[in-house]
Protein backbone atom coordinates (compact mmCIF):
# COMPACT_ATOMS: atom_id res chain seq x y z
CA UNK A 1 0.00 0.00 0.00
CA UNK A 2 1.26 3.55 -1.04
CA UNK A 3 -0.08 6.48 0.70
CA UNK A 4 -0.17 9.95 -1.65
CA UNK A 5 1.34 12.43 1.42
CA UNK A 6 1.53 15.39 -1.20
CA UNK A 7 -1.66 18.06 -0.86
CA UNK A 8 -1.99 19.64 -3.73
CA UNK A 9 -3.62 22.75 -3.36
CA UNK A 10 -6.38 21.05 -6.11
CA UNK A 11 -7.22 18.81 -2.80
CA UNK A 12 -8.17 21.83 -1.07
CA UNK A 13 -10.63 23.30 -3.32
CA UNK A 14 -14.09 22.64 -2.36
CA UNK A 15 -16.91 23.08 -4.86
CA UNK A 16 -20.22 24.46 -4.65
CA UNK A 17 -21.52 21.05 -5.27
CA UNK A 18 -19.67 19.49 -3.23
CA UNK A 19 -20.47 21.69 -0.50
CA UNK A 20 -24.14 21.50 -1.36
CA UNK A 21 -24.10 17.65 -1.45
CA UNK A 22 -22.40 17.42 2.26
CA UNK A 23 -25.16 20.22 3.21
CA UNK A 24 -28.07 18.04 2.21
CA UNK A 25 -27.04 15.02 3.02
CA UNK A 26 -25.61 14.11 6.69
CA UNK A 27 -24.07 10.87 5.27
CA UNK A 28 -21.68 12.84 3.59
CA UNK A 29 -18.65 14.45 5.55
CA UNK A 30 -18.18 17.79 5.15
CA UNK A 31 -15.46 18.42 1.95
CA UNK A 32 -11.86 18.55 3.23
CA UNK A 33 -10.50 22.10 2.61
CA UNK A 34 -12.79 23.22 5.28
CA UNK A 35 -11.42 23.82 8.09
CA UNK A 36 -10.71 25.26 11.92
CA UNK A 37 -8.64 27.93 12.58
CA UNK A 38 -5.65 25.33 13.61
CA UNK A 39 -6.68 24.14 9.99
CA UNK A 40 -8.21 20.92 10.79
CA UNK A 41 -11.25 19.23 9.49
CA UNK A 42 -14.32 21.59 10.04
CA UNK A 43 -16.84 18.40 10.66
CA UNK A 44 -19.04 20.04 13.69
CA UNK A 45 -18.59 23.48 12.07
CA UNK A 46 -20.06 22.65 9.26
CA UNK A 47 -22.94 21.05 10.84
CA UNK A 48 -23.84 24.99 11.22
CA UNK A 49 -24.94 25.48 8.20
CA UNK A 50 -26.19 22.20 7.62
CA UNK A 51 -28.51 23.24 10.41
CA UNK A 52 -29.14 26.42 9.04
CA UNK A 53 -30.41 24.97 6.06
CA UNK A 54 -32.47 22.14 7.21
CA UNK A 55 -34.11 24.42 10.21
CA UNK A 56 -35.07 27.61 7.64
CA UNK A 57 -36.36 25.31 5.47
CA UNK A 58 -38.55 23.09 7.71
CA UNK A 59 -39.57 26.38 9.61
CA UNK A 60 -40.63 27.76 6.10
CA UNK A 61 -42.54 24.18 5.58
CA UNK A 62 -44.35 24.18 9.12
CA UNK A 63 -45.48 28.19 8.61
CA UNK A 64 -46.61 27.10 4.99
CA UNK A 65 -48.86 24.36 5.81
CA UNK A 66 -50.06 25.22 9.67
CA UNK A 67 -53.02 22.61 9.31
CA UNK A 68 -50.40 19.40 8.16
CA UNK A 69 -48.63 20.84 11.08
CA UNK A 70 -51.27 20.31 13.85
CA UNK A 71 -52.73 17.23 12.03
CA UNK A 72 -49.14 14.98 12.20
CA UNK A 73 -47.76 17.57 15.16
CA UNK A 74 -45.30 19.46 14.91
CA UNK A 75 -42.08 16.87 16.03
CA UNK A 76 -43.38 15.02 13.31
CA UNK A 77 -43.67 17.15 10.68
CA UNK A 78 -40.29 18.51 11.22
CA UNK A 79 -38.76 15.14 10.94
CA UNK A 80 -40.89 14.49 7.81
CA UNK A 81 -40.09 17.79 6.46
CA UNK A 82 -35.85 16.82 6.52
CA UNK A 83 -36.64 13.69 4.30
CA UNK A 84 -39.38 16.92 2.03
CA UNK A 85 -35.98 19.15 1.94
CA UNK A 86 -33.77 16.60 1.03
CA UNK A 87 -35.27 14.93 -2.19
CA UNK A 88 -37.35 18.47 -2.95
CA UNK A 89 -34.86 21.01 -2.36
CA UNK A 90 -36.60 24.74 -2.79
CA UNK A 91 -36.52 25.53 -6.71
CA UNK A 92 -36.82 29.38 -6.41
CA UNK A 93 -35.69 32.27 -3.69
CA UNK A 94 -39.46 32.91 -3.32
CA UNK A 95 -39.71 30.98 0.18
CA UNK A 96 -43.38 32.01 0.16
CA UNK A 97 -44.39 29.00 -2.52
CA UNK A 98 -42.05 26.54 -1.00
CA UNK A 99 -43.40 23.00 -0.87
CA UNK A 100 -45.40 22.62 -3.99
CA UNK A 101 -44.39 18.94 -3.65
CA UNK A 102 -45.94 17.97 -0.49
CA UNK A 103 -49.22 16.50 -2.10
CA UNK A 104 -47.67 14.14 -4.04
CA UNK A 105 -44.58 13.53 -1.60
CA UNK A 106 -46.93 12.93 1.67
CA UNK A 107 -48.87 9.82 -1.27
CA UNK A 108 -45.14 8.56 -1.03
CA UNK A 109 -43.94 8.94 2.53
CA UNK A 110 -44.32 5.54 4.78
CA UNK A 111 -45.46 7.75 7.76
CA UNK A 112 -48.56 9.56 5.94
CA UNK A 113 -49.33 6.79 3.32
CA UNK A 114 -52.69 5.80 5.28
CA UNK A 115 -53.80 9.29 5.68
CA UNK A 116 -55.15 9.57 2.04
CA UNK A 117 -57.12 13.11 2.96
CA UNK A 118 -54.04 14.71 3.34
CA UNK A 119 -52.51 15.24 -0.14
CA UNK A 120 -55.75 17.44 -0.78
CA UNK A 121 -55.32 19.38 3.06
CA UNK A 122 -51.51 20.23 1.44
CA UNK A 123 -53.61 21.20 -1.85
CA UNK A 124 -55.73 23.75 -0.31
CA UNK A 125 -53.29 25.35 2.11
CA UNK A 126 -50.90 25.59 -1.20
CA UNK A 127 -53.87 27.48 -3.04
CA UNK A 128 -54.36 29.91 -0.06
CA UNK A 129 -50.82 30.88 0.01
CA UNK A 130 -50.86 31.22 -3.37
CA UNK A 131 -54.36 33.48 -3.07
CA UNK A 132 -52.24 35.64 -0.39
CA UNK A 133 -49.82 36.48 -2.58
CA UNK A 134 -52.16 36.76 -5.81
CA UNK A 135 -52.32 40.02 -7.90
CA UNK A 136 -54.60 42.59 -6.39
CA UNK A 137 -58.22 43.65 -8.40
CA UNK A 138 -61.29 44.76 -7.33
CA UNK A 139 -64.50 42.43 -7.25
CA UNK A 140 -67.43 43.94 -9.05
CA UNK A 141 -70.29 45.18 -7.47
CA UNK A 142 -73.50 42.18 -7.03
CA UNK A 143 -75.90 44.30 -8.69
CA UNK A 144 -73.57 44.68 -11.38
CA UNK A 145 -74.35 41.02 -12.13
CA UNK A 146 -78.01 40.41 -10.99
CA UNK A 147 -79.40 43.51 -13.21
CA UNK A 148 -78.44 41.73 -16.47
CA UNK A 149 -81.20 39.97 -18.31
CA UNK A 150 -81.03 36.42 -19.32
CA UNK A 151 -80.21 36.50 -22.71
CA UNK A 152 -77.39 39.01 -22.13
CA UNK A 153 -76.06 37.31 -19.14
CA UNK A 154 -75.50 34.64 -21.21
CA UNK A 155 -73.64 36.24 -24.03
CA UNK A 156 -71.13 37.51 -21.35
CA UNK A 157 -67.91 36.98 -20.24
CA UNK A 158 -67.10 37.28 -16.38
CA UNK A 159 -63.25 37.58 -15.96
CA UNK A 160 -62.13 35.83 -12.21
CA UNK A 161 -59.55 37.28 -9.35
CA UNK A 162 -56.33 36.31 -10.10
CA UNK A 163 -56.44 34.56 -6.17
CA UNK A 164 -59.72 32.48 -7.84
CA UNK A 165 -58.71 28.26 -7.68
CA UNK A 166 -60.93 25.17 -6.70
CA UNK A 167 -60.40 21.99 -5.32
CA UNK A 168 -62.27 19.02 -5.77
CA UNK A 169 -61.24 16.72 -3.10
CA UNK A 170 -62.86 13.04 -2.21
CA UNK A 171 -62.39 13.92 1.14
CA UNK A 172 -64.12 16.64 3.74
CA UNK A 173 -60.74 18.67 2.45
CA UNK A 174 -62.61 22.36 3.71
CA UNK A 175 -63.77 20.70 6.53
CA UNK A 176 -60.51 19.24 7.85
CA UNK A 177 -59.01 22.91 7.48
CA UNK A 178 -62.20 24.38 9.43
CA UNK A 179 -62.15 21.96 12.03
CA UNK A 180 -58.16 22.93 12.77
CA UNK A 181 -57.99 26.79 11.85
CA UNK A 182 -61.56 27.92 13.19
CA UNK A 183 -62.99 26.02 15.17
CA UNK A 184 -65.16 24.45 12.65
CA UNK A 185 -67.50 21.13 13.08
CA UNK A 186 -66.09 18.06 13.07
CA UNK A 187 -65.76 17.12 9.68
CA UNK A 188 -67.89 13.93 8.24
CA UNK A 189 -66.69 11.84 5.20
CA UNK A 190 -68.00 13.50 2.12
CA UNK A 191 -66.32 14.87 -0.84
CA UNK A 192 -65.60 18.51 -1.12
CA UNK A 193 -65.52 21.16 -4.03
CA UNK A 194 -63.77 24.22 -2.89
CA UNK A 195 -63.09 27.71 -4.34
CA UNK A 196 -59.95 29.48 -3.19
CA UNK A 197 -60.37 33.76 -3.73
CA UNK A 198 -59.50 36.33 -2.27
CA UNK A 199 -61.41 39.24 0.30
CA UNK A 200 -59.44 42.03 0.63
CA UNK A 201 -56.09 41.28 1.53
CA UNK A 202 -57.37 37.50 3.04
CA UNK A 203 -57.77 34.40 1.34
CA UNK A 204 -60.92 32.92 1.46
CA UNK A 205 -61.95 28.94 1.25
CA UNK A 206 -65.58 27.94 0.85
CA UNK A 207 -67.54 24.88 -0.58
CA UNK A 208 -69.12 24.88 -3.92
CA UNK A 209 -72.13 22.67 -5.07
CA UNK A 210 -71.28 19.58 -7.26
CA UNK A 211 -69.78 21.04 -10.80
CA UNK A 212 -69.19 24.22 -9.37
CA UNK A 213 -65.35 23.87 -10.34
CA UNK A 214 -66.21 23.10 -14.01
CA UNK A 215 -68.49 26.36 -13.77
CA UNK A 216 -65.30 28.16 -12.17
CA UNK A 217 -62.76 26.72 -14.20
CA UNK A 218 -64.64 27.69 -17.70
CA UNK A 219 -65.19 30.93 -16.95
CA UNK A 220 -61.07 30.93 -16.14
CA UNK A 221 -60.58 29.77 -19.34
CA UNK A 222 -62.55 33.00 -21.19
CA UNK A 223 -65.49 31.19 -22.31
CA UNK A 224 -68.64 32.95 -21.65
CA UNK A 225 -71.24 31.98 -19.03
CA UNK A 226 -73.36 30.30 -21.06
CA UNK A 227 -71.09 27.88 -22.06
CA UNK A 228 -69.72 27.49 -18.80
CA UNK A 229 -72.99 26.63 -17.63
CA UNK A 230 -73.60 24.47 -20.47
CA UNK A 231 -70.53 22.80 -19.46
CA UNK A 232 -71.60 22.52 -15.89
CA UNK A 233 -75.15 20.98 -16.28
CA UNK A 234 -73.55 18.44 -18.99
CA UNK A 235 -71.94 17.15 -15.98
CA UNK A 236 -74.26 17.99 -13.15
CA UNK A 237 -78.24 17.55 -14.13
CA UNK A 238 -79.41 19.72 -11.16
CA UNK A 239 -75.96 22.14 -11.26
CA UNK A 240 -76.38 25.01 -8.65
CA UNK A 241 -75.97 27.75 -10.30
CA UNK A 242 -77.27 30.30 -7.96
CA UNK A 243 -74.63 28.89 -4.79
CA UNK A 244 -72.16 28.90 -7.03
CA UNK A 245 -72.59 32.65 -8.30
CA UNK A 246 -72.73 33.78 -4.65
CA UNK A 247 -70.28 32.34 -3.46
CA UNK A 248 -67.84 33.67 -6.48
CA UNK A 249 -69.25 37.07 -5.35
CA UNK A 250 -69.05 36.34 -1.86
CA UNK A 251 -65.26 36.07 -2.30
CA UNK A 252 -64.76 38.47 -4.42
CA UNK A 253 -63.72 36.06 -7.10
CA UNK A 254 -65.40 38.05 -10.19
CA UNK A 255 -63.47 41.70 -11.01
CA UNK A 256 -65.33 42.55 -14.64
CA UNK A 257 -68.09 41.81 -16.89
CA UNK A 258 -67.31 41.76 -20.32
CA UNK A 259 -70.36 41.96 -22.45
CA UNK A 260 -70.25 39.44 -25.41
CA UNK B 1 -42.22 54.63 -9.22
CA UNK B 2 -43.73 55.32 -5.83
CA UNK B 3 -42.68 59.35 -4.95
CA UNK B 4 -40.23 58.73 -1.93
CA UNK B 5 -38.52 61.75 -3.18
CA UNK B 6 -38.17 63.36 0.21
CA UNK B 7 -36.91 60.65 1.46
CA UNK B 8 -34.01 59.54 -0.68
CA UNK B 9 -31.17 58.42 1.57
CA UNK B 10 -31.18 56.71 4.93
CA UNK B 11 -30.57 58.83 7.71
CA UNK B 12 -27.31 58.24 9.99
CA UNK B 13 -29.50 57.36 12.82
CA UNK B 14 -31.29 53.91 14.09
CA UNK B 15 -33.53 51.85 11.61
CA UNK B 16 -35.33 47.66 11.88
CA UNK B 17 -35.67 44.95 9.76
CA UNK B 18 -39.57 45.18 8.93
CA UNK B 19 -41.48 42.79 10.51
CA UNK B 20 -45.03 42.67 9.62
CA UNK B 21 -46.35 42.50 13.05
CA UNK B 22 -44.98 45.72 14.00
CA UNK B 23 -46.86 47.87 11.19
CA UNK B 24 -49.32 49.57 13.57
CA UNK B 25 -46.74 50.35 15.60
CA UNK B 26 -44.55 51.79 12.79
CA UNK B 27 -46.60 53.53 11.31
CA UNK B 28 -48.15 55.11 14.77
CA UNK B 29 -45.51 55.20 16.77
CA UNK B 30 -42.31 54.11 15.75
CA UNK B 31 -40.05 55.97 18.36
CA UNK B 32 -36.52 56.55 17.68
CA UNK B 33 -36.84 54.38 14.14
CA UNK B 34 -36.27 55.95 11.14
CA UNK B 35 -35.71 53.86 8.44
CA UNK B 36 -36.84 50.20 7.75
CA UNK B 37 -34.94 47.26 6.05
CA UNK B 38 -36.90 45.15 4.10
CA UNK B 39 -36.25 41.26 2.38
CA UNK B 40 -36.28 41.83 -1.29
CA UNK B 41 -37.81 38.13 -1.41
CA UNK B 42 -40.48 38.52 1.07
CA UNK B 43 -41.95 41.44 -1.70
CA UNK B 44 -41.42 39.52 -4.86
CA UNK B 45 -45.38 38.17 -4.97
CA UNK B 46 -47.62 39.47 -7.68
CA UNK B 47 -49.65 41.52 -4.97
CA UNK B 48 -51.43 41.17 -1.62
CA UNK B 49 -50.83 42.41 1.79
CA UNK B 50 -46.89 42.12 1.79
CA UNK B 51 -46.95 44.94 -1.10
CA UNK B 52 -49.63 46.90 0.65
CA UNK B 53 -48.91 47.32 3.58
CA UNK B 54 -44.60 48.16 2.03
CA UNK B 55 -46.86 50.71 -0.16
CA UNK B 56 -47.63 52.34 2.97
CA UNK B 57 -45.00 52.35 4.86
CA UNK B 58 -42.61 53.36 1.79
CA UNK B 59 -44.66 56.74 2.18
CA UNK B 60 -43.53 57.43 5.59
CA UNK B 61 -39.73 55.80 5.81
CA UNK B 62 -36.55 55.76 3.98
CA UNK B 63 -36.59 52.27 2.41
CA UNK B 64 -33.46 49.88 2.24
CA UNK B 65 -34.05 46.71 0.41
CA UNK B 66 -31.83 43.78 1.63
CA UNK B 67 -31.61 40.98 -0.82
CA UNK B 68 -31.04 36.98 0.18
CA UNK B 69 -31.12 35.54 -2.73
CA UNK B 70 -29.03 36.74 -5.59
CA UNK B 71 -26.20 34.06 -4.77
CA UNK B 72 -23.60 36.96 -5.91
CA UNK B 73 -21.15 34.43 -4.77
CA UNK B 74 -22.04 31.41 -6.66
CA UNK B 75 -20.26 29.51 -9.38
CA UNK B 76 -22.74 29.36 -11.70
CA UNK B 77 -24.37 32.45 -13.24
CA UNK B 78 -26.96 34.60 -11.71
CA UNK B 79 -30.23 33.79 -12.27
CA UNK B 80 -31.96 35.82 -14.58
CA UNK B 81 -35.48 35.45 -13.50
CA UNK B 82 -34.19 36.54 -10.25
CA UNK B 83 -32.65 39.61 -11.52
CA UNK B 84 -35.59 40.68 -13.38
CA UNK B 85 -37.73 39.94 -10.41
CA UNK B 86 -35.41 42.43 -8.31
CA UNK B 87 -35.29 44.51 -10.61
CA UNK B 88 -39.09 45.01 -10.69
CA UNK B 89 -39.15 45.40 -7.22
CA UNK B 90 -36.76 47.94 -7.29
CA UNK B 91 -37.99 49.83 -10.33
CA UNK B 92 -41.61 50.35 -8.39
CA UNK B 93 -40.19 51.18 -4.69
CA UNK B 94 -36.62 53.07 -5.23
CA UNK B 95 -35.96 52.79 -2.01
CA UNK B 96 -33.21 54.42 -0.57
CA UNK B 97 -30.49 51.53 -0.53
CA UNK B 98 -30.28 48.20 -2.08
CA UNK B 99 -27.89 45.36 -0.49
CA UNK B 100 -26.94 41.79 -0.77
CA UNK B 101 -24.23 39.00 0.93
CA UNK B 102 -20.71 38.20 -0.31
CA UNK B 103 -22.06 34.73 -0.01
CA UNK B 104 -23.87 32.03 -2.51
CA UNK B 105 -27.46 30.16 -1.89
CA UNK B 106 -28.09 28.86 -4.96
CA UNK B 107 -26.49 25.97 -6.95
CA UNK B 108 -27.86 23.60 -9.74
CA UNK B 109 -30.91 25.69 -9.91
CA UNK B 110 -31.36 24.29 -5.84
CA UNK B 111 -32.14 27.43 -3.51
CA UNK B 112 -30.68 26.64 -0.35
CA UNK B 113 -32.18 29.53 1.70
CA UNK B 114 -28.77 30.27 3.89
CA UNK B 115 -25.72 32.20 3.60
CA UNK B 116 -23.21 30.08 2.60
CA UNK B 117 -19.37 30.86 2.64
CA UNK B 118 -16.87 31.33 -0.26
CA UNK B 119 -13.19 31.17 -0.13
CA UNK B 120 -11.11 34.50 -0.77
CA UNK B 121 -9.23 33.48 -3.90
CA UNK B 122 -8.12 35.04 -7.23
CA UNK B 123 -10.63 33.19 -9.03
CA UNK B 124 -13.84 33.96 -6.57
CA UNK B 125 -12.80 37.62 -6.50
CA UNK B 126 -13.11 37.59 -10.77
CA UNK B 127 -16.36 35.91 -10.30
CA UNK B 128 -17.92 38.36 -7.76
CA UNK B 129 -16.99 41.55 -9.69
CA UNK B 130 -18.45 40.01 -12.67
CA UNK B 131 -21.63 39.46 -10.71
CA UNK B 132 -21.72 42.72 -8.78
CA UNK B 133 -21.07 44.23 -12.14
CA UNK B 134 -24.09 42.48 -13.45
CA UNK B 135 -26.46 43.52 -10.84
CA UNK B 136 -25.32 46.86 -10.78
CA UNK B 137 -25.68 47.52 -14.66
CA UNK B 138 -28.80 45.58 -14.64
CA UNK B 139 -30.50 47.36 -12.02
CA UNK B 140 -28.98 50.95 -12.69
CA UNK B 141 -27.44 51.80 -9.61
CA UNK B 142 -24.74 50.98 -7.22
CA UNK B 143 -25.22 47.97 -4.23
CA UNK B 144 -24.08 47.39 -0.89
CA UNK B 145 -21.81 44.20 -0.23
CA UNK B 146 -22.36 42.77 3.20
CA UNK B 147 -19.24 40.67 5.10
CA UNK B 148 -20.63 37.71 6.13
CA UNK B 149 -20.69 35.64 9.47
CA UNK B 150 -17.98 32.60 9.56
CA UNK B 151 -18.10 29.45 11.04
CA UNK B 152 -15.24 27.70 9.59
CA UNK B 153 -12.58 28.88 7.10
CA UNK B 154 -11.06 27.41 3.81
CA UNK B 155 -7.88 25.97 3.24
CA UNK B 156 -7.05 27.54 -0.16
CA UNK B 157 -8.04 31.26 0.91
CA UNK B 158 -5.20 34.09 0.16
CA UNK B 159 -6.71 36.53 0.64
CA UNK B 160 -7.84 38.30 4.30
CA UNK B 161 -11.68 39.30 4.34
CA UNK B 162 -11.40 43.31 4.53
CA UNK B 163 -8.64 43.61 1.55
CA UNK B 164 -11.44 40.67 -0.21
CA UNK B 165 -13.72 43.53 0.10
CA UNK B 166 -11.65 46.56 -0.38
CA UNK B 167 -10.90 45.20 -3.86
CA UNK B 168 -14.24 43.81 -4.76
CA UNK B 169 -15.45 47.27 -3.74
CA UNK B 170 -12.64 48.77 -5.96
CA UNK B 171 -12.87 46.88 -9.03
CA UNK B 172 -16.98 47.22 -9.20
CA UNK B 173 -17.34 50.55 -7.26
CA UNK B 174 -20.48 49.12 -4.81
CA UNK B 175 -20.57 50.30 -1.95
CA UNK B 176 -20.17 48.26 1.68
CA UNK B 177 -22.55 47.44 4.41
CA UNK B 178 -20.51 46.74 7.59
CA UNK B 179 -22.00 44.10 9.68
CA UNK B 180 -20.89 44.52 13.29
CA UNK B 181 -22.28 41.62 14.85
CA UNK B 182 -20.77 39.05 11.86
CA UNK B 183 -17.84 40.62 12.62
CA UNK B 184 -17.69 39.52 16.10
CA UNK B 185 -18.64 36.25 15.41
CA UNK B 186 -16.53 34.99 12.90
CA UNK B 187 -13.82 36.69 15.34
CA UNK B 188 -15.01 34.61 17.91
CA UNK B 189 -15.21 31.57 15.58
CA UNK B 190 -11.87 31.90 13.27
CA UNK B 191 -9.46 33.40 16.46
CA UNK B 192 -8.89 36.60 15.24
CA UNK B 193 -9.08 40.16 16.79
CA UNK B 194 -12.40 41.65 15.73
CA UNK B 195 -10.81 45.42 16.41
CA UNK B 196 -7.62 44.74 14.09
CA UNK B 197 -10.53 43.30 11.67
CA UNK B 198 -11.74 46.80 11.47
CA UNK B 199 -8.48 48.90 11.35
CA UNK B 200 -7.83 47.07 8.14
CA UNK B 201 -11.75 47.55 6.84
CA UNK B 202 -12.28 50.53 4.31
CA UNK B 203 -14.87 52.41 6.49
CA UNK B 204 -14.82 54.63 4.20
CA UNK B 205 -16.64 52.54 1.97
CA UNK B 206 -19.62 51.92 4.25
CA UNK B 207 -22.95 53.44 3.56
CA UNK B 208 -24.79 50.81 6.62
CA UNK B 209 -23.99 49.62 9.47
CA UNK B 210 -26.12 46.04 10.90
CA UNK B 211 -26.38 45.01 14.90
CA UNK B 212 -27.92 41.99 15.85
CA UNK B 213 -28.21 38.84 18.71
CA UNK B 214 -26.06 36.00 18.18
CA UNK B 215 -26.26 32.38 19.88
CA UNK B 216 -23.36 30.57 21.36
CA UNK B 217 -22.60 27.01 20.75
CA UNK B 218 -19.14 25.19 20.91
CA UNK B 219 -17.05 23.50 18.32
CA UNK B 220 -15.40 20.49 17.98
CA UNK B 221 -12.74 21.22 20.59
CA UNK B 222 -15.55 22.58 22.89
CA UNK B 223 -14.37 25.99 22.84
CA UNK B 224 -17.21 29.16 21.91
CA UNK B 225 -18.69 28.82 18.70
CA UNK B 226 -20.97 31.86 18.07
CA UNK B 227 -24.04 31.39 15.84
CA UNK B 228 -25.15 34.52 13.62
CA UNK B 229 -29.12 34.06 14.85
CA UNK B 230 -30.71 37.28 14.75
CA UNK B 231 -32.85 35.90 17.56
CA UNK B 232 -31.70 38.53 20.82
CA UNK B 233 -30.44 41.54 21.72
CA UNK B 234 -27.17 42.86 20.20
CA UNK B 235 -24.66 41.40 23.01
CA UNK B 236 -22.32 43.84 25.11
CA UNK B 237 -19.36 43.19 23.43
CA UNK B 238 -20.46 43.80 20.08
CA UNK B 239 -21.94 47.06 21.14
CA UNK B 240 -18.28 47.98 22.09
CA UNK B 241 -16.99 46.93 18.94
CA UNK B 242 -19.77 49.29 17.42
CA UNK B 243 -17.95 51.87 19.53
CA UNK B 244 -14.89 51.44 17.69
CA UNK B 245 -16.35 50.94 14.72
CA UNK B 246 -18.15 55.04 14.75
CA UNK B 247 -14.99 56.28 16.76
CA UNK B 248 -12.60 55.22 13.49
CA UNK B 249 -15.18 55.64 10.82
CA UNK B 250 -18.19 58.31 12.30
CA UNK B 251 -21.87 57.19 12.15
CA UNK B 252 -24.23 55.68 9.32
CA UNK B 253 -27.06 54.35 8.79
CA UNK B 254 -27.37 51.65 11.69
CA UNK B 255 -30.23 48.68 11.41
CA UNK B 256 -31.24 46.13 14.07
CA UNK B 257 -31.52 42.93 12.70
CA UNK B 258 -34.19 40.31 14.92
CA UNK B 259 -35.16 37.64 13.07
CA UNK B 260 -36.25 35.09 14.77
CA UNK B 261 -38.09 35.14 18.44
CA UNK B 262 -39.33 38.49 17.05
CA UNK B 263 -40.20 40.71 20.24
CA UNK B 264 -42.39 42.81 20.88
CA UNK B 265 -42.34 46.08 19.11
CA UNK B 266 -41.01 48.57 22.02
CA UNK B 267 -38.08 45.94 22.84
CA UNK B 268 -36.62 46.47 19.08
CA UNK B 269 -37.41 50.49 19.65
CA UNK B 270 -35.02 50.25 22.39
CA UNK B 271 -32.35 48.47 20.84
CA UNK B 272 -32.88 51.39 18.00
CA UNK B 273 -32.22 54.13 20.49
CA UNK B 274 -29.58 52.79 21.62
CA UNK B 275 -27.83 52.20 18.24
CA UNK B 276 -28.64 56.12 17.96
CA UNK B 277 -27.11 56.64 21.40
CA UNK B 278 -24.16 55.60 20.92
CA UNK B 279 -23.72 57.43 17.58
CA UNK B 280 -24.15 60.12 19.51
CA UNK B 281 -21.79 59.17 21.40
CA UNK B 282 -23.40 58.89 24.24
CA UNK B 283 -23.38 55.40 26.01
CA UNK B 284 -25.99 53.72 28.00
Amino acid sequence: MTLDLTTSAQDMTVSQSRFRNALLDPETPAPDGLVTPEGTHAEKRFGVYRNNVSHSLASALVDGFPVLTKLLGEAFFRQMALVYLRIHPPASQLIMHYGAAMPTFLVGFPGTVHLKYLPDVARLELALRRAYHAGDAEAIAPADLTQLDQATLMDTRLVLAPAVETLTSEFPALSIWEFNMQDGPTPTMQAETILISRRGYDPVAQRLPLGGAVFVNALKKGHAFGTALGLATSQVADFDLTATLSALIAGHGIIKIEKG
Amino acid sequence: MLDISPKDTLPKAGGVGYKPQHFNELMNAPGSVTWLEIHAENYMGAGGRPLAQLRHLAEKFPISVHGVGLSIGGETRLDPEHLSRLKTLIDWLNPAMFSEHLAWSTHDAQFLNDLLPLPYTNDTLTRVTAHINEVQDHLGRKMLLENPSSYLAFAQSTWSEPDFLRELARRTGCGLLLDVNNVFVSATNLHFDPRAYINAYPLDLVEEFHLAGHDEDTDELGRKLLIDSHGKPVDEPVWALFDHVIANGGARPALVEWDNDVPDFNVLEAETARAARHMQGVVA
